[in-house]
């Protein structure tokens, strides 16, 4: 579980980044940390592995302060893919890149050559296996880095950005596997500004503006409500726009997705086409 | 005459064993608003790059085919003189802003091309008012917001008065908001300058409602080709392509037999549809 | 930042650092070396850059003391070992404060304008503008590798050497990536189109500039008399620090 408790930062000298935020994501939980640039959600989740302290307040992970661990320490738990894959990437072949972190951490030869091996069949980087992490494409070293991160198994994943520069295609495949994690039990916790991919996924949404939590609650119920989404220089999802102009056909508020939202209107287009084939008949 | 005219475009960067862009025909005609959108990898930066000639003169490698800009071909030309006919706006806006202010940064195409002092201040004045950002001419680039940054970019593309205008997925940094408010400013600048516009994108829910022509392309070769509910059938979900949300919406109801051939791409198309059929 | 001082010309405040330069290596006299250095006092109250000042000067600190300290060790006398130190941070000072009153901008316009090729001028402006764009890369760059268990502050000498590796090969292939990104915009916006760049901003030399100028001038032509016309009072200590070569 990580905790945040009347958490307030600033830089020395500089003004408030985050004010009185608290904040408990359980163990398995997901959640989206969302707000316009500049909110202080990437200053919030560097707190989670102990890259920032808090200025007031505590954080901790699992019952235990973040003041009291290293930030090594803590990344053994809580593992911080950051947005941009070149600030990480420094290997000569993407096999050592992802050998790295579990040398760091004191991880026998062995076990270090298995977890790397499994590693690369499941992200589907074998054939990269050899190859300079610095040749291969955006998206395939997004997924480096993130294999990277996965090396050691942590128990809770942050993601900053992770859909930035990504087609439909590798989102899609994204979803996909943070649902995989999710079912293996890890707690996921993803920053973002994508609210269509938010609107898929259908996390629990913790919305951050000006440094304060203004919104915390499920994906369909943050993202529709127009003040919240208004100020944090987010939209509100396309679904959710079409289903607010049918309002008489009294859809459920928490239509946010093209899915959800061909599952209401199949039943009504269904009970349309016989209504209408009743009154010819 | 076409404003963009390509045919047989083929190009392979030095030392690929296969080309990026392959056989390329395509007509873009003046005051066109289109869009190019596919898959990673597909080909869509490098065919922008040959637009405005980083390939060949940036980006060494083997031409092919033909390829002419307002009816003259652009082979000979350096990127500088082909610089007044087609402007380029980059995705990253940190990296395309040159000085330690918004009106000098502006001007910066003006100084470079040699443009007389004179006529540079009135097309940097005209530049910032199109784009909206007079207000914040002495500020420092970093000062700026992602969409104000990005705006600030295109004013200094315009400054040198091209006729087309090509964007590499400018909204990749940004926020919902932003992306929303700098595609409504491109498609402002498309109208009421008659500026033919080419814009790069994967956010097709943001965009599609001000294209008339969305070009799909799929491993280096153009897949489709023509107006967006055209456009957004089954071939590009296939391609892969992140469609409209609404248009997701009927590709789904189509599937269970609910919903006719159209696609609609916006909002206000989507509703009108699904109102039709429900006869309400 | 804005004072008088930060508004004058950089070539005109680029004469006064020279003059006061070459005065500081005119004279050993320790009186004369502390007026000196003490003359720069108002010029940094009037620019509000007491701070920053006195920030560059603990900078120079340790070199400071290490002329000091050699000149005792090689048997200079106390007093003139105090001199030396003294035009060190003289010197340091003045070139300091140069650069700490005069924009990048302002700069690259000076060295425009003086008819450095461009692409020099341009080269120097863009790297200070990038100075805290890759020092916040940096940040990044140990941030993210702390992340993964990297820890810089254990291990012997040579495991902390080598645990910078992956902070210095990421931030170099980030500077390159940035470099490219930043040649290609800079090709789509004409550069190198001409030799004959317009300038829509130009330095202009003001009064307080041909002032300033005339300042420095006066400066040097009192420094010269003092050097050859006047004796100046020594200081002479009771004590003498005991040779030790």
């Amino acid at each position: 579980m990580i905790s945040v408790e009347n958490v307030r930062f600033h830089y020395p000298g500089g003004p408030d980044v985050l004010n009185n935020v608290s904040l408990q994501i359980k163990d398995g939980d997901f959640v989206a940390i969302m707000g316009e640039n500049g909110a202080g959600k990437t200053t919030l989740v560097k707190m989670f592995n102990g890259l920032l302290k808090p200025t007031e307040g505590t954080i901790s992970v699992d019952g235990i302060g973040t003041d009291e661990k290293s930030v090594a320490q803590l990344s053994r738990d809580v593992g911080l893919i950051f947005q941009n894959p070149d600030h990480q990437l420094f290997a000569e072949t993407v096999a050592e890149e992802l050998s790295f972190s579990l040398r760091n951490f004191g991880f026998s030869e062995d076990v270090v050559q298995r977890r790397v091996t499994s590693l690369m069949n499941t992200l589907d980087l074998d054939r990269y296996s050899a190859s300079s992490p610095f040749v291969l494409s955006g998206g395939e070293r997004k997924r480096v880095a993130l294999a990277a991160i996965l090396a050691w198994d942590p128990k809770h994943l942050v993601m900053d950005e992770p859909t930035i520069g990504q087609d439909y295609l590798q989102k899609d495949r994204l979803r996909n596997f943070i649902l995989q994690l999710l079912s293996q039990g890890k707690t996921i916790i993803i920053v973002t500004h994508d609210v269509e991919f938010v609107a898929e996924c259908k996390p629990r949404v913790v919305l951050l503006s000006h440094g304060q939590i203004v919104g915390d609650g499920p994906a369909a119920e943050i993202l529709t409500d127009s003040t919240l989404v208004e100020k944090s220089s987010l939209v509100i999802p396309q679904i959710a726009k079409l289903m607010r102009t049918l309002q008489n056909l009294a859809p459920p508020a928490d239509i946010i997705d093209a899915y959800s939202a061909r599952d209401f209107l199949a039943s009504k287009l269904r009970s349309a086409a016989t209504g209408s084939s009743e009154k010819r008949g | 005459m076409a404003a963009i005219q390509a045919r047989s475009l083929t190009f392979t960067y030095a030392g690929a064993d296969t080309p990026s862009v392959e056989n390329i025909e395509l007509a873009i005609n003046k005051g066109e608003f289109a869009i190019l959108t596919g898959p990673s990898g597909c080909g869509k930066t490098t065919l922008c790059r040959c637009l405005n000639g980083l390939i060949p003169n940036f980006y060494s490698g083997n031409i092919e085919g033909d390829l002419q800009i307002d009816g003259v071909s652009v082979k000979g030309k350096s990127t500088a003189e082909l610089a007044t006919q087609v402007g380029f706006v980059f995705q990253n806006p940190e990296n395309q802003l040159f000085s330690l202010s918004v009106e000098r940064d502006v001007a910066f195409g003006l100084e470079n091309l040699g443009i007389p002092r004179e006529e540079a201040l009135k097309r940097v004045e005209w530049a910032m008012e199109v784009t909206g950002i007079t207000s914040l001419r002495n500020k420092a680039p970093y000062e700026l917001s992602g969409g104000q940054q990005q705006r600030a970019a295109i004013a200094g593309v315009l400054a040198m008065r091209p006729n087309i205008i090509v964007l590499d997925e400018p909204t990749s940094f940004l926020d919902p908001k932003s992306a929303e408010d700098i595609v409504g400013v491109i498609a402002k600048l498309n109208r009421d300058l008659h500026l033919t516009t080419l814009l790069v994108e994967h956010r097709l829910d943001i965009v599609s409602r001000y294209a008339n022509r969305v070009i799909v392309m799929d491993k280096g070769k153009i897949a489709l080709d023509g107006p967006p509910s055209k456009v957004y059938g089954d071939d590009a979900r296939l391609i892969g392509i992140g469609l409209p949300r609404v248009t997701m919406l009927f590709h789904l109801l189509r599937r269970d037999g609910l919903a006719g051939e159209r696609n609609p791409i916006t909002v206000e198309e989507a509703s009108e549809e699904l109102r039709k059929v429900l006869g309400t | 930042m804005d004072s008088p001082i930060h508004r004058l010309d950089p070539r005109a405040k680029f004469i006064l650092t020279l003059g006061y330069f070459t005065v500081s290596l005119m004279f050993t006299n320790l009186y004369v070396l502390l007026v000196l250095f003490l003359v720069q006092i108002p010029g940094i109250l009037l620019a509000h850059s007491v701070g920053r000042w006195l920030r560059s000067m603990r900078g120079g600190l340790v070199l400071g003391l290490f002329i000091f300290g050699m000149n005792i060790i090689f048997g200079t006398s106390l007093v003139s070992s105090l001199g030396f130190t003294v035009r060190f941070f003289a010197i340091m000072s003045a070139f300091s404060f140069f650069f700490m009153t005069t924009s990048a901008d302002d700069l690259g316009l000076a060295l425009e304008q003086i008819h450095v090729p461009y692409s020099i001028s341009f080269t120097f402006t863009t790297a200070v503008r990038l100075v805290p764009t890759m020092a916040i890369d940096a940040q990044t760059v140990v941030d993210a590798q702390r992340s993964r268990g990297l820890e810089l502050d254990k291990g012997n000498f040579v495991k902390r050497i080598r645990n910078y590796i992956p902070i210095l090969i990421p931030l170099i292939i980030s500077a390159i990536r940035r470099s490219v990104e930043l040649a290609e915009a800079l090709e789509s916006r004409g550069f190198g189109a001409t030799e004959n760049r317009t300038a829509i901003v130009t330095l202009r030399m003001r009064p307080s500039d041909y002032l300033l100028i005339f300042v420095t001038a006066a400066g040097l032509g009192l420094a010269l008399y003092v050097y050859w016309f006047v004796t100046l009072p020594v200081l002479v200590l009771p004590f003498e620090i005991p040779r030790l070569f």
